[in-house]
């Protein structure tokens, strides 16, 4: 099938300048578009995603929204973690922690993690990993995360985990287990830091 | 315009993966599972369509010493747009995929086809022939990704069918069983077109 | 921060082409003859390493500020194309020979999906500059390596006979999947 090209127009100065400038434009158009009308959306979707992990770790017993009592506190590198406070009547009924490791594998992992009021931890739900698939993504598996339910830090030596000791790692994916600890051991102390205040 | 042998085009003769061999980050990157496999080949597609349109209603007006840095701007405004559309309404596919998603724009494939044909040709072609090199390139992916999944998790669309705690090929989820299934995959299509030329001779 | 470690993980233990998959398509184009390997690889390098400075300056002072950083794909793509370009008229008057030997493939690096696959990845993990641009020349080292150790090896695959279907990309991707397992014993050296 042969069909009739047209050529395209000629390529001085002016035309390409004007040309490009038009496709920018529209583009600009479009994508500020597009960016206006899913940005609600998109925030929604990441505000729903926190309150479903912090029901995850804490009891399901509280009537106030965490989120919006968050709060943050500075870990010893600097970086800010968000707190989320669940309460009963006014009263304390346990705190959400979204906390970090950058000891795993590949990118970041986050975790949040539930204390109750006399800093004993809940339950642990594993946000963001992306640890060897097999081997280190096992940290977030039941089986694993079982080990550290009821542990008060305040009585751990040290007031930190330490695989090994209070933890048994997952077998050939010791770097996975350890980040995940460092990650625990970092919201205990931003809790405990938080407390201070 | 044969639209039946346009589709085997895409899909055999000039299959994307499987015999332009373009677009290899992706399919080895996101086919961990079918299902990862199916949603990049779609978003891609998507965006095939769009920009060799975009390009061939473009393509009189655009000065020929342009004609690149204009193509990049169309296509990386769609793949811009389907990566807001994906974060806002899939929010689970686009963690999947992850950084795979704008480097839909350096996808040889898109900017070849907008070279190769859309400048050239008529809009409906130009879409027809973004429809069906798309379509090639996401069944290779899915099957890739299906390859994966079933060997490596023991599981199909994240249904398990092997046992909780029975070993699988871990390998094929790891990078090395990427390009390992890959190259296998590319040999027997090799000889599956070549034993079927040989008996159309 | 820690740059030694950025530095040997980037090309070690995350190898830009082996273990993350960026850059496959000149990977398996060039990588035929021991010496466009290495011309690529420069090339590469610094292509990277200069985009990396600019995309994440972009990143920092144009698109953080103004809140638009979903026009993050389209610009730093820009900027990419933009430098191929300038690199390929300073090879042309500098040294023609590379430059003819390159041929096709350097306008194919505004394609790498590396070049803007390492863009992207040190604006979401939050590198300043000065980490973009070490961690963007880190990973074009690990490129290279991958290509030139891949290229010594096909060099000798022609001296062998292949099965007809396995010959070209078959082989290349398997040879590879098996240098990607090897580069795997590097995990979790650099902690």
């Amino acid at each position: 099938m042969v069909e009739e090209k047209k050529g395209p127009i000629s390529s001085n100065f002016f035309t390409m300048v004007f040309v490009l400038t038009i496709v920018a434009v529209l583009s600009a158009l479009a994508l500020g578009l597009t960016y206006v009308t899913t940005k609600d959306r998109i925030r929604l979707n990441s505000q729903l995603e926190t309150q479903r992990a912090i029901r995850k770790v804490l009891p399901s017993n509280y009537d106030n929204d965490p989120t919006r009592d968050r709060y943050t506190v500075s870990d010893e590198e600097g970086e800010a973690l968000s707190c989320f406070p669940a309460r009963r009547d006014g009263k304390l009924v346990g705190t959400a922690i979204k906390t970090y490791s950058d000891e795993g594998f590949n990118e970041r992992i986050e975790l949040m993690v539930g204390f109750d009021p006399d800093q004993r931890i809940i339950d642990i739900y594993v946000c963001e990993q992306s640890e060897t698939p097999g081997l280190g993504n096992k940290i977030g598996q039941a089986s694993f995360i079982e080990q550290f339910r009821n542990i008060s830090l305040q009585q751990v030596p040290g007031f930190e985990l330490v695989v090994g000791r209070e933890i048994d790692g997952i077998t050939a994916a010791t770097i996975s287990s350890r980040a995940f600890c460092d990650a625990v051991n970092r919201a205990y102390r931003v809790l405990s830091r938080g407390r201070k205040r | 315009m044969n639209i039946l042998r346009e589709f085997k085009r895409g899909i055999i003769q000039e299959n994307a993966v499987f015999v332009l061999l373009l677009g290899m980050c992706p399919t080895l990157g996101v086919t961990t599972s079918a299902f990862n496999g199916l949603g990049m080949g779609i978003a891609t597609t998507a965006v095939l369509i769009c920009s060799n349109l975009v390009i061939s209603m473009l393509k009189s007006v655009i000065p020929q010493k342009v004609r690149i840095p204009v193509f990049i701007v169309v296509i990386a405004s769609f793949v811009t747009m389907v990566e807001l559309l994906m974060e806002a309404y899939l929010p689970d596919l686009f963690k999947a995929l992850g950084i795979f998603i704008p480097l839909i724009v350096v996808n040889c494939i898109i900017l070849g086809r907008a070279e190769v044909f859309a400048s050239k040709r008529g809009v409906l072609p130009s879409m027809l022939d973004g429809l069906v090199m798309g379509t090639g390139f996401t069944i290779a992916l899915f099957v890739l990704g299906s390859v994966r999944e079933i060997l490596g998790n023991g599981a199909i669309f994240n249904q398990k069918f092997v046992a909780e705690d029975a070993s699988t090929i871990i390998f094929f989820i790891l990078p090395p069983g990427a390009f390992v299934a890959l190259g296998y995959l590319v040999a027997i299509f090799n000889r599956m077109k070549r034993e079927r030329s040989e008996t159309d001779n | 921060m820690d740059y030694i470690v950025i530095i040997f993980t980037a090309i070690f233990v995350n190898n830009i082409v082996l273990h993350r998959f960026f850059g496959i398509c000149p990977f398996l184009g060039v990588s035929a003859r021991l010496n466009t390997a290495m011309g690529m690889s420069v090339a590469v390098t610094f292509v990277m390493t200069l985009s990396t400075l600019v995309t994440s300056l972009i990143h920092a002072f144009v698109l953080v500020p103004h809140q638009v950083e979903f026009l993050r794909t389209v610009s730093f793509i820009l900027v990419i194309a933009s430098l191929v370009q300038m690199v390929e008229l300073v090879l042309k008057k500098v040294s023609p020979p590379m430059y003819k030997a390159l041929g096709i493939y350097l306008p194919l690096i505004t394609t790498n999906c590396a070049i803007l696959g390492v863009a992207v990845l040190a604006t979401q993990r939050e590198y300043g500059v000065l980490t973009s641009v070490v961690f963007g020349f880190a990973n074009a080292l690990g490129f290279g390596l991958a290509l030139i150790i891949f290229a010594a090896m096909r060099e000798r695959f022609t001296l062998y006979g292949l099965p007809e279907s396995l010959d070209g990309a078959p082989i290349a991707l398997i040879t590879a999947g098996i240098i990607s397992l090897a580069f795997m014993g590097f995990s979790g050296m650099f902690q």
